[in-house]
C-alpha cells in the first residue's frame, strides 16, 4: 500500500523566486494496482513520481510505503525514465548490474540473466547501448528497474519517445510483466488511451500548482481492446476533463 | 502467456549479436592517403629548389636536408639529441599531467574544492606560460629542472581544465540513475564519472602533449647544449638551414607519433561512443 497524504512540493530557484509544482495531493494506491497520472505539461505529474521514488524531497505532507515513510531511493521502488538512461560505456548486462551492486557477484549474475530473459533480451546481454533500438534500450531500462523485484514500479512517460508500433508492443509487454511479477505500477503519461488501456485507475492532475482534479476507475477486464467502446468513451471523458483550453 | 518477439537489427546478425561491430581494417592503399599531401609538398619543395627559386643558403634541397640528418645520425649524435628532447617532454608531460589529474579530479568532483582552488588556478593560467621562464631559471638553474618545470606547466592547464569540466558536465540524468539505484560514492566514480569524463580527459591529454612539444622547444632555444631545439639554434648560428629544417621535420614526426599513441589508446577506451566519426568508420568498411 502506497499512501500519499497532503503532499506538496515547492521549488526555490536561485533568485529567491519559488515555484509550487504540487499542492495538497492525497492518493492511496493498493498493492498490484495500476494507476496512471495524466495531465497537461507542468501539472506536476513527473514531480509526483520523483517524490515517490525518493529523488526529490517533499516540502509538505508525506509518502508512506507499507507504512514506512519514503526518505530516499530504495530497492523497493523501481524507476524507468522517459529516456532509457543507459550508460553508453556499459554493456546491457553491466547496465542492469548497476541496480544490484550490493549483492554477491553470483547472485547479481543470476538475477541479471533472469531479468534479461523476462524482457526478451537474453541474446543481447553483451551488446552496447548504441547497438540497441529505442524499444530495446527501454526494455533494458525496465529490466534494470525490475531486477530488484520492487514492490512499486514507477514509469515516467516511458514510451513517449518510441514509434507507435513499438509503443503498443511494450505496453502489452509491461502488462505481461505486471501479471507475472505482481508489482504496483504507477505510470505518468501524456497518452490518455495508453492510460485507459493499462490502468485500473486514471488520476487526472490539473492546475498550477498541480492538484488531483478527478480519479476515473477503469472497470474493464484485461486484455483490453484499444478500440472497445468503453475504452474510447473513458478516453473522451478524461480528455474532456484535462482542461486543454 | 505470449512469447515476446525480439526486435532484431539488421546490423546484428546472430553470429555477432551482443558483440561490438568489428572494425574491418582499411585496405593498405587507403591508409596511404595520409601521405599524399606530404608527397606533393616534397615534390613542390624539390622543384622549387632545383629551379633555383630560392637560394641554397635559405632553402636547401630535400636531399641536402636528408644528407645532413644522415650525417648527424651516423655519428650517433642525432639519436642523443632526439633522446634528450623526448625524455624532457616525457618527464614534463608525466609531471604536469599527474598534477593536473589530481587537482582536476578534486575540483571537478567537489564544489568546495573548486571554490577554494579553481579561481587561483585560473589566475595562474592567465599568466603566459613563457613568462615563468626567468623565475624558473632563477629558482631551478639552467639545467633540466627548469626545463621540465616549464613543460609541466604547459601540460598542466589543458589537462586540468578538460578533466574538471568533463566531470562537471557529466549528464545529470545518468547521475540520477546512480542515485535511484543506491550507488555508493566509489561506484558512482568508478562506473559513471570516470567513463563519462574519459573522452574530455583524453582530449586534454592530447592538447597537453602538444603544448609539451611546444614548450620543450622554448626551453631548449633558451639555453641547452643538447636536444632538437639546441640543434636548431646551432643550425641558425652556423648558417646551416638544412639542420633547422631537419629538426623541424623531426619535431613533426615525434609530435605526430606521440599523439598517435594517445589517440590509439583513446579509440580503445572510448569505443562505446556513438559519434559521427565512428559512423564514418563503419560506413566505409
Amino acid at each position: 500500500m502506497l499512501d500519499i497524504s497532503q503532499l506538496s512540493k515547492t521549488f526555490a530557484d536561485g533568485g529567491g523566486l519559488t515555484h509550487t509544482a504540487l499542492e495538497g495531493v492525497d492518493l492511496r494506491i493498493g498493492d498490484r494496482e495500476i494507476v496512471s497520472l495524466v495531465g497537461t505539461s507542468g501539472c506536476g505529474k513527473s514531480t509526483l513520481l520523483r517524490l515517490v521514488c525518493g529523488l526529490d524531497q517533499p516540502t509538505g505532507g508525506d509518502i508512506r510505503l507499507e507504512g514506512r515513510p519514503v526518505t530516499g531511493p530504495s530497492p523497493n521502488v523501481g524507476m524507468v525514465f522517459q529516456e532509457p538512461r543507459l550508460m553508453p560505456w556499459l554493456s546491457v548486462t553491466e547496465n542492469v548490474r548497476l541496480a544490484l551492486l550490493d549483492l554477491a557477484r553470483r547472485e547479481q549474475d543470476r538475477r541479471i540473466a533472469d531479468a534479461l530473459e523476462k524482457v526478451g533480451l537474453a541474446d543481447f546481454a553483451s551488446a552496447l547501448p548504441r547497438q540497441l533500438s529505442g524499444g530495446m534500450a527501454q526494455r533494458v531500462a525496465i529490466a534494470r528497474a525490475l531486477v530488484r523485484q520492487p514492490s512499486v514500479l514507477l514509469l515516467d512517460e516511458p514510451f513517449s519517445a518510441l514509434d507507435s508500433f513499438t509503443r503498443l508492443k511494450l505496453q502489452d509487454h509491461l502488462v505481461e510483466l505486471w501479471e507475472r511479477e505482481g508489482f504496483t505500477l504507477i505510470l505518468v503519461t501524456h497518452d490518455v488511451e495508453e492510460a485507459v488501456v493499462l490502468s485500473d485507475r486514471v488520476v487526472v492532475l490539473r492546475g498550477h500548482p498541480g492538484r488531483i482534479h478527478r480519479e476515473v476507475d477503469v472497470d474493464q477486464p484485461r486484455p483490453r481492446s484499444r478500440t472497445a467502446v468503453e475504452v474510447q468513451r473513458l478516453k473522451e471523458e478524461i480528455i474532456a476533463s484535462l482542461d486543454l483550453s | 502467456m505470449s512469447v515476446i518477439t525480439l526486435e532484431r537489427r539488421a546490423d546484428l546478425p546472430p553470429g555477432v549479436q551482443g558483440r561490438a561491430t568489428p572494425r574491418v581494417p582499411l585496405p593498405r592503399l587507403a591508409r596511404l592517403r595520409a601521405f599524399a599531401l606530404p608527397a606533393v609538398l616534397l615534390l613542390l619543395w624539390q622543384s622549387l629548389t632545383s629551379a633555383g627559386v630560392f637560394p641554397d643558403y635559405l632553402l636547401p634541397a630535400p636531399a641536402v636536408v636528408a644528407n645532413e640528418l644522415l650525417a648527424l645520425a651516423a655519428g650517433g649524435v642525432l639519436a642523443e639529441h632526439i633522446a634528450i628532447t623526448v625524455w624532457r617532454v616525457a618527464v614534463g608531460f608525466a609531471a604536469g599531467a599527474l598534477a593536473a589529474t589530481l587537482l582536476g579530479a578534486l575540483t571537478g568532483y567537489s564544489s568546495s574544492a573548486r571554490a577554494y582552488l579553481d579561481p587561483t588556478l585560473q589566475a595562474l593560467k592567465a599568466v603566459p606560460s613563457l613568462a615563468w621562464v626567468p623565475l624558473f631559471i632563477l629558482w631551478f638553474g639552467i639545467f633540466e629542472a627548469s626545463k621540465i618545470t616549464l613543460i609541466g606547466v604547459g601540460v598542466f592547464f589543458p589537462v586540468y581544465l578538460n578533466l574538471m569540466s568533463g566531470i562537471q558536465s557529466t549528464d545529470r540524468k545518468l547521475v540520477e540513475v546512480a542515485r535511484v539505484n543506491g550507488l555508493g560514492r566509489f561506484d558512482l566514480i568508478r562506473r559513471i564519472l570516470i567513463p563519462a569524463t574519459l573522452p574530455s580527459y583524453l582530449t586534454g591529454l592530447r592538447s597537453g602533449l602538444a603544448l609539451g612539444w611546444m614548450f620543450v622547444i622554448a626551453a631548449e632555444l633558451m639555453g641547452a647544449s643538447q636536444g632538437l631545439g639546441f640543434l636548431m639554434i646551432d643550425g641558425q648560428m652556423t648558417g646551416r638551414p638544412a639542420i633547422i629544417i631537419g629538426a623541424l621535420l623531426l619535431f613533426a614526426v615525434a609530435g605526430k607519433l606521440s599523439d598517435a599513441l594517445i589517440a590509439a589508446a583513446a579509440r580503445r577506451l572510448t569505443a562505446w561512443q556513438d559519434g559521427y566519426g565512428a559512423s564514418q568508420e563503419s560506413g566505409r568498411a
